[in-house]
């Protein structure tokens, strides 16, 4: 259990609207370890996005147990989730969400902003994420003169700044062509090579298959939980794997 | 700190219009504040410049007839002052600072210079009257105590007599002729309540024994050492009853002396202005209340539209607090700008209005007496500004309230 970046015991997590409670983790066991690429899979309703968001620290559960590497996320209070957000998780969303007034680099650099690293010194750093996304000529840009590809990989930039753990990615590759999907899947699969955890929920089985792992849900329990064979990836390391 | 104001820059540019528009309200809120405390302070500079010729807390006594009959004497009996008055109030009555009784020659006696000659109101006064009506000495002095033990005959003269009966010529230590009689100027001075007041003073004593007064008084003015309008009444009181022994008049008797207080009448028109400053307070904080309901308004549309920005903040590290920081300092910035521009604007205005009343005033020194100097002084432009911050963040405060309780789960999926 050392290596291991996310656990998750018996996760329960139900909505309560009005007199009806909606139950939609019934008891989900996950263990992802350091330098993993893992994708969750299901179908809506299944319960993926709420994980995810529980992984995020975006939304609490209300049973089982939660560490983040090696620390017991509980209920607690939003300053110190915000914390631990900035500190440990890099989200990618599905509809990019930068915000739509700053540059591609004030973008990148924001979550430093709230680091308190000094305006120049992020900016810097910043552009140096830019450049290693190759964008490093748009950095002046805002968002809505970029492409949809060019915007994912400034929010993947944006997500790698503050070094974080583990990065969460909702539907990171739902609204890009199949072209722009498979550039980005490479780039994240480049991240995950530095020793970053990266989990991608998706329902895209192409998508799947680029990741070590696929975790199936379905009515708020892990459906599968398997390895993937197919996965190809010189730096998988640690993973049994067939080359294809 | 540059941070800061960067962030609520690229918000504020995000939409000029509405920004300036909101912005107005609060601007207008201070400007009428302003203008409001200006025109209340000019109408009580006015009140205080007519009460500037006579320290405020004089008491003047004029003698009147009987309204009353009282121990066998008949009412319309008329009641006149003498030295022994004067004597008597001077001796039985404490707390006063000045004394002074006063008698008036006029058409008998004109006052003749050389080949001019005019015939103006000559009083004849204690010292101690300069303590009363405060005149602005241009040269040489006032009558003075060896002027009334001695009968010395001298005058002092306001000067719009002197420019009339002198010209050019230097009027002091030359000898003028009032109904005949040679009288040396030993000073001259301008009233302050009319600039154009033609007077002249001579020592009581003199003009009693010159011009046939014998030891009569036309009227008494005192002034006290007291301050606060409940001893001035108390005084008032005993004058009145230590007169109405002497003249044998009953104390109820409201006819036969008549009393004018100065500080109670200062009193009443300060404690009018008071009421002005308050009420001008009042209207001009609902004013800004009005601005501060429309930043508050704009603001929690703002943080709608934000929502999902919100969210992103959130989800990469915003601490609730920081957004909550984010918006009041916005709201703040609005309201302090717009302020800002309303105070600058009103201050200007005022001094403007200052300006043309001050060039109206050249000629009519009524204005004066109606509207001086309408300014708000820098005590107000602090407290207005003290009044802008807390309405930004008051403004601000709900706003702040629901951005910071955005959940970024469902901002983020707020299309």
């Amino acid at each position: 259990m050392d290596n291991s970046i996310i656990r998750v015991e018996t996760l329960h997590k139900s909505y309560v609207n009005g007199s009806n409670a909606l139950h939609v983790l019934k008891g989900v066991d996950l263990d992802i370890r350091q330098g993993e690429m893992v994708s969750i899979m299901g179908s809506s309703g299944s319960g993926k996005s709420t994980l995810l968001n529980i992984i995020g620290i975006l939304d609490n559960y209300d049973a089982g147990a939660y560490y983040l590497d090696g620390i017991k996320i509980e209920k607690m209070s939003e300053t110190r989730a915000a914390r631990f957000r900035n500190k440990y998780i890099g989200f990618v969303f599905q509809s990019f969400n930068l915000i739509s007034f700053k540059n591609a680099m004030e973008n990148v650099a924001l979550p430093l902003y709230y680091q308190k690293v000094s305006r120049k010194k992020r900016n810097m750093i910043a552009l140096e994420y830019l450049e290693k996304l190759g964008l490093r000529e748009w950095a002046h840009h805002l968002p809505s003169e970029l492409s949809g590809g060019q915007k994912q990989r400034v929010a993947i930039a944006r997500s790698l700044i503050s070094k974080p753990k583990v990065i969460l990615a909702d539907e990171p590759t739902g609204a890009l062509d199949s072209v722009t999907s498979e550039e980005v899947m490479e780039i994240l699969k480049e991240v995950n090579a530095t020793g970053i955890s990266i989990i991608i929920v998706t329902h895209e089985n192409e998508i799947a298959a680029q990741t070590q792992r696929i975790i199936r849900l379905r009515d708020g329990i892990i459906e599968s939980n398997e390895v993937n064979h197919n996965f190809s990836n010189e730096v998988s390391a640690g993973v049994l794997l067939e080359q294809r | 700190m540059i941070d800061y104001l960067e962030e609520i820059f690229s918000t504020l540019k995000q939409n000029k219009l509405r920004a300036i528009m909101t912005g107005f309200s609060v601007a207008w809120g201070i400007f009428m504040l302003l203008l409001l405390l200006g025109s209340g302070k000019g109408l009580q500079n006015g009140m205080e410049y007519n009460f500037r010729g006579s320290s405020t807390n004089a008491i003047w006594i004029h003698s009147g007839e009987t309204g009353e009959s009282y121990e066998g004497l008949g009412k319309g009996r008329r009641i006149q002052f003498t030295n022994e008055d004067y004597d008597m109030l001077k001796r039985e009555l404490a707390g006063i600072k000045n004394i002074s009784g006063r008698m008036y020659l006029r058409s008998s006696a004109p006052l003749t210079y050389k080949n001019e000659f005019g015939i103006y109101t000559i009083t004849g006064v204690m010292p101690e009257y300069n303590g009363i009506e405060i005149l602005d000495m241009q040269q040489g002095r006032f009558v003075n105590r060896l002027d009334i033990d001695n009968y010395r005959k001298v005058i002092v003269l306001s000067q719009p007599i002197v420019d009339v009966l002198f010209k050019d010529e230097d009027p002091m230590g030359k000898y003028i002729k009032a109904g005949g009689v040679p009288f040396q100027v030993v000073g001259t001075f301008y009233d302050y309540q009319n600039q154009d007041a033609r007077k002249a003073f001579i020592p009581i004593s003199t003009g009693q024994r010159v011009f046939g007064g014998a030891n009569r008084l036309a009227n008494l003015a005192i002034t006290t050492a007291s301050t606060s309008v409940e001893e001035n009444k108390q005084i008032e009181s005993e004058i009145k009853s230590l007169l109405a022994r002497r003249h044998r008049f009953s104390e109820t008797d409201d006819r036969a002396i008549f009393i004018w207080n100065t500080l109670e009448h200062f009193r009443q028109a300060q404690g009018v202005f008071a009421g002005i400053r308050m009420f001008v307070w009042v209207i001009g904080i609902m004013t800004i209340i009005a601005g501060i309901v429309g930043v508050s308004n704009i603001m929690i549309i703002l943080v709608k539209e934000r929502t999902r920005e919100i969210g992103i903040r959130k989800s990469i590290g915003a601490t609730p607090w920081s957004v909550i920081r984010l918006v009041l300092s916005e709201s703040v910035f609005i309201t302090a700008v717009a302020g800002f521009f309303g105070l600058l604007f009103g201050m200007g205005v005022l001094h403007l209005a200052n300006m043309v009343l001050m060039g109206i005033a050249e000629g009519n020194d009524m204005v004066n007496r109606m509207f001086y100097n309408p300014s708000a002084d820098f005590g107000v432009a602090v407290s207005a500004t003290l009044i802008l911050i807390a309405a930004g963040l008051i403004a601000g405060f709900i706003p702040a309230r629901k951005a910071a309780a955005i959940k970024p789960i469902e901002a983020l999926h707020d299309e």
